[in-house]
């Protein structure tokens, strides 16, 4: 059934409503990480259990997108009770249905614990690590199906884009989002609205609207996480912004490491013909719209929006300078709009909601919310969303739950490898644009890493720049060859082998290359060297001039041995050595051969004592 | 026409000219290892950087005139990374002679990091000469990053090679080995080297175009330069 108008829409969406209201719903996260602790086997035995309970026509059973605290998956909701389970394994299964589901009870052990009280709570909203967001991107992230789009016009879905298409000018939408505020999610941050009204005001038969989803920061899921758990957004915000600039084409890139996004996404795409969202005159108007799906092929480069349209084109890769810019010659020479996932999410609700309420949310200069994946030494990783302009202390220590103890949290590297490390002073900065680069980092997608004071900052910088050598494409020589001397500098500190002399080498060479590289690849690259070089200078002269690595991370530089008073003689660690470099007898003090030592550090983790050191 | 001002000096042009053409235009010298008038602009070897007004390095060869633009073609930052990055071209040629006389004209004197001498620099030149002028497509890039390097498909004699010498005549890195009086180090110096090189002494020699200071009389006793010479220990300044 096609919708031709915003009645027919409304009527629909009533409809849905109505008949779902009222049964019991159990919506299992289905997210990448839920996935991976097996919520596949949870589903599927809940729909056993159901059948066999004969509850399958009363309770509606969903496979949700990413619920945000991945930390605690699978995690498991129930509606309307508003009960919040983790952790559920598929035997939990028969419990939930035969105690929650059939009589009521809740089953205190499967609830989350509030870290602060230490007390069992029933509702998501009750831990801090949801109290604290402000969840507008990902509102319908774990309630709806991703794979029905009933559910998500139920809630709304396509309202913003049917008003838009019947009673607004393409000028005026430009206008709408330009007072919002909103500015891109993929990194930079350049204002959507200027970005659109350029690629409206460039001539040109044809126009192109992409969605980047080419996320590839290590450790960042927040794309992902909003291409599977609310596809529809993606969609609608993205027929939007064609309707504004004057598109008829949109892409979106994916990378085809994402197969659930891709499969998510194929199932919204065809749902959307079907009802009349994508295709010829849609909502009744002139305005015809429909998106392909194209795969990436795994290039971190691929992100950036040059080597983005290279790619789309079927060639390597690669970026080129800009100008021109995309707006005015993008793929196949079309002015082109590339905007991330999180941006077009946003666009509906920006529509919906209206301008000023998103441009009172977040900062100044930085409106509304972002999503981060927060990962590394803190106690809950996972999704989560805030608003603009939260400080980065509220962030880690409060929705992240700060590092488990003893450990202390000593820095966050945001914004992947091409943002930089801030050191736990400066946790008070506000999360927005401006504080972010003059910090060195950047807002980047919104990859945040969280270090502990095991964490050794050179070979954080290290870890980055091998990552940084191998994505970059090559075709620039900064880029290419810095990114690889800075490589080897790095390691000759990690090995205790550089000089004061090599430190200032890789200071200038790290400057060059920011300054003069082709893309943002390589002008971002050295930031994770220039940051923990701005705020951890003492790491690396510790490893310069004193041959010692203070976090005991780096490999030549350190020893493991066993300190003889605190040692009982147990003999556990002797044979999970792989070296067999342990010697000992009962109740006398072990000793570490360190000529064998490989310092795997497995002795020191089996050690109930304490015994061994790293020295 | 355009108006823009290179090094404060301002200068009309048409549409469509890069900054390098531009600077050319006004006699200022922009060193370009990628760049070639008869081949597409690429931007990759980033030598022939440019300050803008607004603090930016852009590659000259690639970036459009437009109106008001404001240019510095040797700013203090620009020669900076010139210097850095021609570090960078030596640590991995040294044996170029084109590399050795950019390191002597922009007084690069150390490298600083380890040499391995690749005898390339992926500058794609040839892989543009090769689609672009003989239409061949022959040879192209493969791998990327670090591990980047220039062959035919699969490392195997490639049929649509039709063995036209295109990529070896327009090899900026390959073509003239540098060859001093005595085997040269990672820098070899001998054309920066304030001693007076052949053609002051020997008008009628113009020996640096081959074996510089290999016939010795450079390095003896030198005579009084003859008049009429320009003066080539002058550095060129830029402004």
């Amino acid at each position: 059934m096609k919708v031709r108008t915003l009645e027919q829409l409304g009527t629909l969406a009533e409809h849905l409503r109505t008949a779902r209201d009222h049964k019991p719903c159990v919506r299992v996260c289905g997210g990448t990480g839920c996935r991976a602790r097996g919520s596949e086997e949870v589903l599927a035995r809940f729909q056993a259990l159901l059948q066999e309970e004969g509850l399958a026509e009363t309770v509606e059973l969903k496979f949700t997108g990413c619920h945000g605290l991945c930390e605690r998956g699978p995690l498991v909701s129930l509606a309307p009770q508003e009960i919040f389970y983790q952790s559920v394994e598929a035997d939990d299964v028969r419990a939930i249905v035969t105690e929650t589901l059939r009589r009521g009870v809740v089953i205190e052990r499967l609830l989350a614990q509030d870290p602060a009280t230490g007390r069992r709570v029933r509702r998501e909203q009750e831990l801090p690590f949801y109290r604290r967001q402000y969840r507008v991107v990902l509102r319908f992230n774990g309630v709806i199906d991703p794979t029905d789009i009933r559910e998500y016009l139920a809630l709304g879905g396509y309202r913003a884009l049917g008003t838009v298409l019947t009673r607004m000018a393409p000028d005026e939408v430009i206008e709408l989002i330009e007072r919002s505020g909103l500015r891109g999610r993929g990194g930079a941050g350049f204002p959507t609205g200027k970005k659109w009204r350029l690629a409206r005001a460039a001539p040109g038969a044809h126009k192109y609207v992409i969605c980047n989803g080419d996320e590839g920061d290590p450790g960042a899921f927040m794309d992902r996480s909003v291409l599977e758990g609310n596809p529809h957004s993606v969609i609608e915000g993205m027929a939007i912004g064609a309707y504004a600039i004057g598109a008829t084409h949109g892409i979106i890139y994916v990378r085809e490491e994402y197969p659930l996004a891709i499969r998510t996404l194929e199932i919204a795409l065809a749902q959307a013909r079907e009802y009349g969202f994508l295709g010829e005159e849609i909502f009744g108007s002139a305005f015809s719209f429909d998106i392909e799906i194209v795969r990436g092929a795994g290039a971190f480069v691929a992100g950036e929006e040059t080597a983005l349209i290279a790619a789309v084109e079927g060639k390597v890769s690669e970026p080129r300078q800009r100008p021109p810019y995309p707006v005015h010659r993008g793929v196949w020479g079309h002015p082109t709009v590339i905007n991330n996932v999180e941006t077009w999410a946003n666009v509906p609700i920006i529509i919906e909601r209206g301008p000023e309420w998103f441009a009172n949310l977040g900062t100044a200069t930085s409106k509304g919310t972002k999503i981060f994946s927060l990962v590394g030494k803190v106690a809950n990783t996972g999704l989560v969303e805030i608003p603009m302009g939260m400080t980065l202390r509220e962030l880690i220590e409060e929705i992240g739950g700060g590092a488990p103890p003893p450990r202390e949290i000593k820095a966050v590297q945001i914004g992947g490898p091409s943002g930089g490390c801030v050191p736990k002073a400066l946790f008070d900065l506000p999360i927005d644009y401006e504080s972010l680069t003059e910090a060195g980092a950047m807002m980047g997608s919104g990859g945040l890493i969280v270090m502990d004071d095991r964490t050794c900052m050179v070979d954080v910088a290290r870890y980055f720049m091998d990552f940084l050598r191998d994505e970059s494409c090559g075709k620039c020589l900064p880029c290419r060859e810095g990114t690889h001397r800075m490589y080897e500098l790095l390691t000759a500190i990690c090995e205790g082998r550089a000089t004061e002399a090599d430190l200032e080498l890789l200071e200038e060479l790290a400057q060059v290359v920011k300054e003069t590289s082709l893309c943002g690849l390589g002008q971002t690259a050295p930031n994770p060297v220039l940051t923990t070089i701005r705020y951890f200078r003492h790491e690396y002269e510790a490893h310069i001039r004193e041959r010692r690595c203070p976090a005991g991370v780096c490999k030549a530089l350190i020893r493991y041995v066993i300190n003889p008073e605190r040692c009982t003689g147990c003999l556990a660690c002797l044979s999970p050595c792989p070296q067999g470099a342990i010697r000992g007898q009962l109740k006398q003090p072990h000793v570490i051969d360190q000529d064998r030592c490989i310092k795997c550090g497995i002795c020191q983790e089996v050690c109930q004592f304490g015994a061994v050191e790293v020295v | 026409m355009t108006r823009l001002y290179i090094n404060g000096i301002d200068v009309d042009l048409a549409e469509g000219t890069t900054l390098l053409e531009a600077a050319a235009h006004l006699g200022f010298e922009i060193p370009a290892l990628c760049f070639h008038p008869g081949l597409s602009p690429y931007g990759a070897c980033r030598l022939c950087v440019v300050e803008l007004g607004d603090g930016r390095l852009v590659s000259a060869c690639t970036y459009p005139v437009h109106e008001g633009l404001r240019v510095r073609t040797h700013s203090p930052r620009v020669q900076r990374a010139r210097r850095m990055l021609i570090e960078l071209l030596l640590s991995v040629c040294p044996s170029s002679k084109r590399i050795q006389d950019l390191a002597a004209e922009h007084q690069v004197e150390r490298v600083r990091f380890s040499v391995r001498d690749e005898r390339c620099i992926l500058c794609g030149l040839c892989v543009r000469m090769c689609a672009e002028q003989m239409m061949a497509h022959a040879i192209g890039f493969v791998n990327r990053g670090y591990r980047r390097r220039i062959t035919t498909p699969f490392d195997r004699p490639s049929e649509a090679c039709r063995r036209c010498g295109g990529c070896l005549y327009i090899c900026p890195v390959c073509e003239l080995r540098c060859q001093g009086p005595e085997a040269p180090g990672v820098v070899c110096g001998s054309c920066a080297t304030p001693a007076p090189t052949c053609p002051p002494i020997y008008e009628d020699l113009a020996c640096y175009m081959g074996a510089a200071g290999a016939c010795g009389t450079c390095v003896r006793e030198p005579r009084p330069p003859a008049r009429h010479m320009p003066d080539l220990t002058r550095r060129r300044e830029g402004v």
